[in-house]
């Protein structure tokens, strides 16, 4: 793909897959119960991209600051399969971005209900381990993990406790104390338009990205990235087509 | 007397016996092992009189010598530019193989400039696969504006068609300018709808290249989408 | 001490039921799946594409390089994610597996990149990797002299069996893993590991149930690239 004739697109509304600017890719789907080893499991896919995240629990001391709560572990790897663009080692500094992006999506929108994660106050607690695994990186990652970890949430049966050590294998039927999903939208800047879910090429050229964590009426988190600003029209108007997306997205979790 | 062990069009994987005895000939991605012809690669077999070939269905281009392609220019240095056709290795396009008279202290970037798009022909690929392109001849040039897409470069001669029937019909019902590459790169000019319709076109053929009526379906996409 | 039944009642010459996927991933140069039971491998192949650093290139032929490892979640105890000892063995027993029949000559100075990934584990991964990973190759339009086929074998308790799920693997009165790797065409074994203990005609008698299971294996492989391929033949 030419990089001037996608901006040159863009300039006239247009997009290189036909679609409109604030338009998602098809389809928006979830796939749940991908690992029988998982607590909870799920693949999303949006249009080419999809990513995999799959929840382990574990048994943890809590923070001596909220010994009365439970907490969230929010990993991600960006596979050298699903691009090649990434490589192997330790992660860097896009798959750290992602999982904090995902994890104050998460945390911020008080969608997990971390009290109800302490087993016995100042001495033990659940530990919810989020491990994200993009598998084919065909742009807009950020909204696809986002989506993919919260439909793994809602998939989670505990395991079975038994004398304070879990027994992996023997799920029991409660589920995670989820009081919300929370649903994270990114929108982009290229040249003076605003897209929603850029492919691999548009985010070659994009000039900012605001990721937005929206439930309800509540905007939970914000992330932005690259390097041009933005001005507060234009972070008004990405907050709202946040929220319009934010119904289309939803539907894909039921 | 040989035995075939494989039908005419049928796909067979690597390793695959395609036929026994010394009266058979392989070609293409075919080999020969001891008295047994083999395939090296996924593939559709071809069987011609006693020559079996098989014509890999995937894999990178595979450069060859008088290949028409498409490049992308990458770095310059010294001796001219590096470009990227594709393959799995960098080309060079030398200061002395362009059409223009270049100076040896020119700034480079006044013939070809980073991802400038040139039509080039390979003139010699060294065993260490260094590989030398040109721009001097008939229809080698720089491209400009207009997009490029990638198809698998077995499918190249589908997109063009016999004669050029296929890619010629593209063009005068879409009123695109359009340009293929031997390494699968195609390159297409026009307005947003039509280029967009001429990628339609060109996906459906690479998706759907031994079908059966291939040229009618595709022109009635094409009637169907240029009417929209 | 004799073991009279399977857990999941499967006769002792029997392999799991056996799926294959070829082009899962569509940003790769060649990508399939395996799955044996409930164990699943993912594999993606890029390449032959320039290797950097410059002095790991080999000016006489490609090079190939394999990174095998698990999801975090893939495994009852959550792994941690990123490369560990036994990740880095299995890379390597894989990778020698693979060069024996890819060749690479065509190829100097590149490198051909295959990355397995273990979603979902329940004993024999690596060789689930193994059947993935030839058939990405394969799918990546890779020269090979062959494909290879895969499968564990062993002996569970007093009886020599095919396949060994994780339950038989921990099974208390102890037990014998031997992942095989077979040249279907050729019947050479290029993959042999061993953990436990076991007699040499056992041995002999695993080796046997191996290379009938690969012949399977190796039909459906076979049946997974060309389905992938399929559209082409219509005509």
């Amino acid at each position: 793909m030419s990089e001037n004739y996608i901006l040159d697109l863009i300039k006239q509304d247009s997009r290189i897959d036909g679609r409109k600017l604030k338009e998602f890719r098809k389809p928006v789907k979830i796939e749940t119960g991908i690992s029988k080893n998982a607590e909870g499991s799920a693949k999303a896919t949006i249009g080419e991209t999809e990513v995999i995240a799959g929840i382990k629990l574990s048994l943890g001391e809590p923070y001596p600051d909220n010994p009365d709560e439970g907490t969230i572990m929010v990993t991600s790897e960006l596979l050298p399969m699903a691009s090649e663009e990434f490589e192997s080692g330790p992660p860097g500094k896009q798959a750290i971005e992602l999982a904090r992006i995902i994890d104050r999506g998460i945390r911020e929108s008080k969608a997990l209900d971390f009290k109800k994660l302490c087993i016995k106050k100042g001495e033990l607690i659940w530990l919810v381990f989020i491990d994200i695994y993009p598998i084919n990186d065909a742009g807009n990652l950020i909204d696809a993990s986002a989506l993919a970890t919260v439909a793994a949430l809602k998939e989670v049966k505990f395991p079975k406790l038994e004398k304070n050590k879990i027994k992996y294998g023997e799920l029991t039927k409660d589920k995670l104390p989820l009081t919300k999903i929370p649903i994270t939208c990114t929108l982009v800047k290229i040249g003076d338009k605003i897209l929603v879910d850029p492919n691999s090429e548009e985010e070659q050229v994009i000039d900012a990205r605001l990721s937005v964590a929206v439930c309800g009426n509540k905007i939970n988190a914000m992330q932005k990235g690259g390097i041009e600003g933005l001005s507060f029209k234009e972070i008004d108007e990405m907050m709202d087509i946040a929220f319009e997306k934010e119904k289309e997205l939803r539907k894909a979790i039921q | 007397m040989g035995e075939i062990k494989v039908k005419d069009k049928e796909i067979v994987v690597p390793g695959q016996e395609l036929a026994t005895g010394m009266d058979f000939l392989p070609g293409g991605a075919a080999f020969r092992e001891g008295e047994k012809i083999i395939a090296s690669q996924l593939g559709l077999i071809s069987v011609r009189g006693k020559v079996i070939r098989l014509i890999p269905l995937t894999g990178k281009y595979v450069p060859k010598v008088g290949d028409i392609i498409i490049g992308r220019i990458i770095d310059m240095n010294f001796n001219g530019w590096v470009v990227d056709i594709g393959c799995s290795y960098d080309a060079v396009l030398s200061i002395r193989s362009v059409q223009e008279y270049v100076e040896r202290d020119d700034d480079l970037t006044k013939y070809y400039s980073f991802n400038d798009i040139v039509v080039t022909k390979i003139t010699k690929i060294t065993r260490s696969k260094l590989i030398d392109l040109t721009t001097k001849g008939p229809g080698l040039m720089k491209l400009v504006g207009g997009n490029i897409i990638e198809v698998t470069p077995s499918k190249v001669p589908r997109v063009i068609g016999k004669q050029g029937s296929m890619i010629d019909m593209i063009k005068k019902m879409t009123n695109c300018r359009i340009t293929v590459g031997q390494n699968g790169r195609v390159w297409i000019q026009g307005d947003i709808k039509n280029t967009l319709i001429a990628t339609k076109a060109i996906r459906k053929i690479e998706r759907e290249s031994h079908t059966p009526g291939l040229t009618d379906k595709i022109k009635e996409l094409l009637e169907k989408e240029t009417k929209k | 001490m004799t073991y009279t039944k399977r857990p999941d009642g499967r006769k002792f010459d029997e392999p799991r039921k056996m799926e294959a996927k070829v082009g899962i991933i569509k940003r790769a140069d060649g990508s399939a799946m395996f799955k044996m039971g409930d164990t699943i491998a993912i594999a993606a192949v890029y390449g032959p594409r320039e290797l950097h650093p410059r002095f790991l290139q080999n000016p006489e032929r490609g090079t190939l390089r394999c990174v095998y490892d698990m999801l975090s979640f893939s495994v009852p105890d959550r792994k941690r994610p990123g490369p560990s000892r036994r990740g880095t063995e299995i890379s390597m027993v894989t990778e020698n597996s693979l060069l024996s029949v890819v060749n690479l000559d065509q190829f100097p100075n590149a490198v051909v990149d295959v990355f397995i990934n273990i979603t979902q584990a329940n004993a024999g991964t690596r060789c689930a990797g193994i059947n993935a990973a030839v058939m990405a190759l394969a799918d990546a339009g890779i020269p090979m002299r062959d494909l290879v086929s895969a499968i564990s074998v062993g002996k569970v308790g007093d009886k020599v069996v095919c396949d060994l799920d994780k339950d038989e693997e921990d099974y208390e009165e102890g037990s014998t893993d031997i992942p095989v790797a077979i040249v279907p065409r050729t019947g050479e074994v290029i993959l042999l590991q061993l953990d436990g203990s076991i007699k040499k005609e056992e041995l002999k008698e695993a080796l046997k149930m191996a290379k009938k299971t690969c012949d399977d294996i190796y039909k459906i492989q076979k049946k997974a690239l060309k389905k992938a391929y399929q559209e082409f033949q219509n005509e």
